[in-house]
């Protein structure tokens, strides 16, 4: 659930008594009637181009997320060899996805269908328009709204690169992730925000509060994530041989395009130009600020110095801690959920990573799945009615509103999309591997992903 | 004909190449490199996690000389990048067997 429709009727709202009143007058002319009737045309199409902006502008914010901004987030953070490759994984579900989005996706996402997933109505985008999709966003047309959303169903696949960075093939990578889109991306999609689905918070079965994507992004592939680093295993050579990032000023430029493009994915989620943009928009910022001081501050503590990756990883912790709650809290809670984050994640990647001794390469399940997992538990927690009356007007969102069994409802909806993302997730591991095959040769991993998959070099320093 | 090769502390490289010039040498090769002897390396982070890394950057000169000035070589090199701890690093001395010109096929001592 994602605005608060009053919103809207708010405008001509204010012009309805002074209308009433005029048509109310004795021998109103047509043509008053008639100009009045044109006037009011225009502030809504006035209304209407003023939301489409934005949410133009927040879509190709989101991209951008994805393209530079991930793609150099994870390319600063492997190893020279290996830097197109991993680009090459962020870009190629640029691409991907958006034709399989546009011929199904799309309608398995937000068709209508059943609890779970929606059908075949919208199959090569049939249907979708430049008119509204009132059971969506009343205000723009449905092809802002479905190019919105595509942005989306590109970054939650390319998240889950960094898990398996620098040992998946490239053609098994591509058809995986591809798959995974249809399979666990659309379905919760549509679970929750989809029309009838399970945890729609909008009259589902569980209604689930997921502003921009706590659960469909950040837990299904971060958990997924974390399936396939257990599944394909560890890289050749580790733990034991040191595989720093060959470059922090790729992976800063990268997460500072993230902090920025997730103004598109937070704000952009009010699907709409009014003053919940500006609350998702001032959370959004809060989190990511309070989240990058709370890991500096813990890795400060625990190694005694405070590193770049550190920061930049408390940034995205918390920019993901906050992408539930985001349209549902209040400013000061944005914060603490900030810091919140920032610490946990900093714990499940200083700690529990080494504990167990799995190799999410790049901290995709550490920052992503428990990040996603906390902050929605958090947004059980801090969501009002105040901010966003998602429930109806007057009714109790979250916990600090009175309303303490959503709790129960958010734990449900983290259940599920860990559920769909380790089934989904370790079919498709399973096909593929069979099928194609998942993991580099060895002699490929040892020369790279930059020359073993695409015969190309990321640098040449003699050139 | 002598060949000294000398590996440095990068940041020693102006005042050796310097050092050099003022002794009269004028030809020399640069290259980066990476090495240790007894010198220990770092630590750096990476996730919560130290790591030594004991591969240090080094730059390495190689000059070739003729026999006479191997010693004023030596002393300028060492001169301008001792500092008396570890790491300053070393001189090798080889024999060279020719020296050629690729401008003009000069070949011998006039070749240096």
């Amino acid at each position: 659930m994602r605005r608060c429709s009053c919103k809207l009727l708010v405008l001509p709202a204010l012009f309805l008594p002074s209308v009433v009143a005029l048509a109310q007058t004795p021998a109103s002319p047509p043509a008053t009637q008639a100009q009045i009737s044109a006037l009011q045309q225009q502030i809504q199409t006035a209304q209407m181009n003023a939301d489409n902006a934005w949410m133009l502008v927040s879509a190709a914010l989101v991209l951008l997320m994805t393209g530079p901004g991930l793609a150099l987030f994870y390319g600063g953070l492997v190893r020279r060899k290996n830097i197109l490759g991993t680009m090459m994984q962020s870009f190629a579900m640029m691409g991907l996805v958006t034709i399989l989005w546009a011929i199904c996706g799309y309608s398995f996402a937000f068709g209508h269908g059943n609890a779970f997933i929606g059908g075949f109505e919208h199959l090569f985008l049939r249907g979708v328009g430049l008119a509204p999709n009132p059971d969506y966003a009343p205000t723009i047309p449905e092809q802002t709204y479905m190019v919105y959303q595509l942005m989306f169903a590109i970054i939650t696949p390319a998240l889950i690169t960094g898990a398996f960075a620098e040992r998946m093939k490239f053609s098994a990578m591509a058809v995986f992730l591809s798959l995974w889109s249809l399979l666990v991306y659309s379905p919760m999609a549509h679970m929750v925000w989809g029309v009838g689905g399970l945890l729609n918070a909008n009259g589902g079965h569980i209604p689930s509060l997921d502003f921009a994507g706590g659960t469909v992004v950040h837990i299904t592939s971060g958990v997924s994530a974390l399936v396939t680093a257990l599944y394909l295993g560890k890289r050749l050579g580790y733990p034991h041989t040191a595989m720093p990032p060959h470059s922090m000023v790729l992976s800063f430029i990268g997460a500072c395009l993230l902090w920025v493009g997730w103004f598109g994915f937070n704000a952009g989620s009010a699907l709409g130009s009014g003053p919940l943009a500006t609350s998702a928009f001032i959370n959004t910022h809060f989190a990511a600020a309070a989240a990058a001081v709370g890991w500096t501050i813990a890795e400060w503590i625990h190694n005694g110095k405070p590193t770049a990756l550190g920061a930049i990883s408390g940034a995205v912790a918390g920019l993901v801690a906050i992408t539930p709650a985001s349209g549902f809290v209040q400013p000061f809670p944005a914060l603490l959920i900030g810091l919140i984050a920032g610490a946990f994640c900093s714990f499940m990647v200083f700690k529990v990573k080494a504990r167990f001794g799995y190799d999410d390469s790049l901290d995709a399940f550490g920052v992503h799945g428990a990040g996603g997992t906390l902050g929605a538990l958090l947004t059980g927690l801090f969501a009002t009615a105040s901010i966003n009356a998602a429930f109806g007007k007057g009714v109790p969102t979250g916990a600090i509103d009175g309303h303490w069994s959503q709790l129960l409802n958010q734990a449900a909806g983290v259940a599920i999309s860990w559920g769909i993302s380790i089934v989904g997730t370790l079919i498709l591991l399973f096909v593929v591997d069979k099928v194609i095959g998942l993991r580099l040769a060895p002699e490929d991993e040892h020369e790279g992903l930059d020359l073993s998959q695409h015969g190309e070099e990321g640098y040449d320093l003699n050139g | 004909m002598l060949k000294i090769e000398a590996v440095l502390q990068p940041s020693k490289l102006d005042a050796v190449k310097d050092a050099l010039l003022e002794a009269g040498i004028e030809g020399m090769t640069i290259l980066e490199a990476r090495g240790h002897g007894r010198q220990k390396g770092h630590t750096e982070f990476y996730r919560g996690r130290e790591y030594t890394v004991d591969l240090l950057p080094k730059v390495k000169i190689e000059l070739v000389v003729t026999d006479d000035r191997k010693e004023t070589a030596i002393q300028a090199i060492m001169g301008a990048a001792r500092t008396g701890r570890i790491g300053d690093g070393k001189i090798f001395v080889s024999k060279i067997d020719e020296a050629i010109r690729i401008r003009n096929d000069e070949r011998g001592e006039s070749a240096l």
